[in-house]
């Protein structure tokens, strides 16, 4: 079991550790409802340093980005992030990524931790193509790097404290690589997985103590508190982001999750599926992925089935919670053809019950 | 970890309060602990008899969902009203507010066969 180089300062926090994509991570401090409402109100800090970052460089960089992903890569500026997904050849998806433009020749493809071995497995074999020679321009640099996410509506007046490069107001999905309590080189990103505001800051390995304990002291009067991976799933899942596994996998296609938007059909791109998933969209899809909010008193969970006044199957849930903001049960399901529009009346099959819940657009929680 | 003197234990994590032949169920400190945040109780076997482990209802936390088991054969004869509002009274108080149900006990002997709380204690540091 690998541990992140904040491992010590958990287990001094008494957080809860569990093993998580071959990483002992923290789940939870406080609990998970204190920490999402903190996150939401305040907020929090979490480690995920669990992330796979992979470096793509030299002059066929962005060709080959533009190859193994949905979105259009060569959109982007430096200083801009973008949400995309490896389409996996046969219309489902090997995973979904942030892709950052740091130079003209460099970029910085950053993964799911669980993911971290197929898709480097899967990066190394489309690159053949490319010619891209692997730990040169093509580097998991995942071990060396270290990741907080500080999230919440107050976090980046806290971190303003600790650089003197302008931050608050920064672009959404914009980032800048600068000096930041009193280290080099920190990638200060404006993004998220918690619909809440806030950034993620990327560092090496060795800075990390330094790092944790300048931002909680920033953070102090703002109500900062460490949160665990428990409140980065139910805060994601209010928004109705989607997580690799239980909403998207290799058997989902990025149309039925809805992740068109991040699927260009551009002349100037080709890429892997790319037909395929034209198809689907000018076609449709017979199913589709969408948020839902109980009515009856209930808490969905993955697996479980969706059905309609009949009782008949129209859908499987992938995620679900109780949601601490709204207090009700809500989640996300795969709902077929006739079902899927906002406000339907769908139908959760929870143990020996049949509940009633409302199809919704996303986000779930609009705060 | 708070494991009260006066209570017998299950392995599953329940305790039970036994007061003439009625007898107080709950979920243990060390299980609300592991279970976090408590949100949703279901319990819809009021006035069922059932069989020693027969499950009784199910607790749910954020992110788990648990079957929760009678220890010893008996009535339930009240569930907790405070569970359907309030179900995070589990988590502050386990073993007084945060009780789940009230049951009539149906063979005392079986009372017997639960775990003290010298024995409770060893298996949760085990």
């Amino acid at each position: 079991m690998k541990n992140t180089p904040f491992a010590e300062i958990h287990k001094g926090l008494g957080a809860r550790m569990v093993p998580f994509a071959g990483y002992l991570m923290p789940v939870e401090y406080s609990g998970i409802i204190d920490e999402h409402v903190n996150v939401r109100e305040n907020m929090g800090v979490f480690d995920v340093s669990h992330m796979g970052e992979i470096w793509v460089k030299g002059p066929k960089a962005l060709d080959y980005i533009q190859y193994i992903t949905s979105n259009d890569a060569s959109v982007l500026t430096i200083g801009k992030v973008q949400y995309s997904c490896f389409p996996n050849g046969k219309g489902g998806i090997v995973d979904d990524l942030l892709v950052y433009k740091i130079d003209d020749e460099i970029y910085l493809l950053v993964v799911n931790a669980a993911n971290l071995e197929k898709d480097w497995n899967w990066l190394v074999e489309q690159s053949k193509d490319f010619g891209l020679i692997v730990d040169k321009e093509l580097i998991n640099a995942s071990e060396e790097i270290a990741q907080l996410a500080i999230q919440g509506p107050k976090a980046l007046e806290a971190m303003q404290k600790l650089t003197s490069e302008k931050v608050t107001g920064m672009e959404f999905y914009s980032f800048r690589v600068i000096e930041f309590a009193g280290i080099k080189d920190v990638i200060f990103s404006i993004t998220g997985y918690t619909g809440a505001g806030g950034c993620e800051i990327y560092i090496q390995n060795n800075d990390a103590g330094k790092m944790w304990n300048a931002v909680f002291e920033a953070g102090e009067e703002f109500g900062v508190k460490p949160a665990g991976l428990g409140t980065r799933d139910t805060l994601r899942l209010e928004m109705g982001y989607c997580l690799y596994g239980n909403d998207i996998n290799d058997n989902t296609s990025p149309i039925e999750a809805g992740l068109g938007w991040i699927t260009k059909f551009n002349e100037n791109k080709n890429f892997i599926d790319k037909e395929y998933l034209l198809r689907q969209k000018m076609e449709g899809v017979s199913k589709r992925l969408k948020g839902f909010v109980m009515i009856d008193r209930g808490i969905p969970r993955q697996h479980y089935e969706v059905v309609n006044t009949n009782g008949e199957i129209i859908g499987e849930v992938t995620s679900g919670t109780m949601s601490p903001m709204m207090k009700k049960g809500i989640g996300m399901a795969y709902l077929n053809k006739g079902y899927w529009n906002e406000g339907t009346e769908i139908f959760i099959r929870i143990r020996n019950k049949i509940l009633k819940a409302e199809v919704v657009k996303f986000p779930i929680f609009k705060g | 970890m708070n494991v009260p003197e006066n209570l017998k234990y299950t392995k599953d994590h329940e305790w039970l309060r036994l007061e003439g032949d009625e007898a107080y169920i709950g979920i243990t400190d060390y299980a609300q602990g592991e279970l976090g945040d408590v949100v949703f109780v279901e319990i819809e076997t009021e006035s069922e008899v059932l069989d020693k482990e027969e499950v009784f209802g199910t607790i749910e936390a954020v992110k788990t969902v648990s079957d929760l088991m009678i220890p010893v054969s008996g009535e339930v004869l009240e569930v907790n009203p405070l569970l359907e509002d309030t179900p995070e009274i589990i988590n502050k108080d386990p073993y007084g507010e945060g009780w789940l149900i009230k049951i009539k006990v149906q063979d005392s002997s079986e009372i017997d066969t639960l775990l003290d709380h010298s024995q409770y204690q060893k298996m949760i540091e085990a």
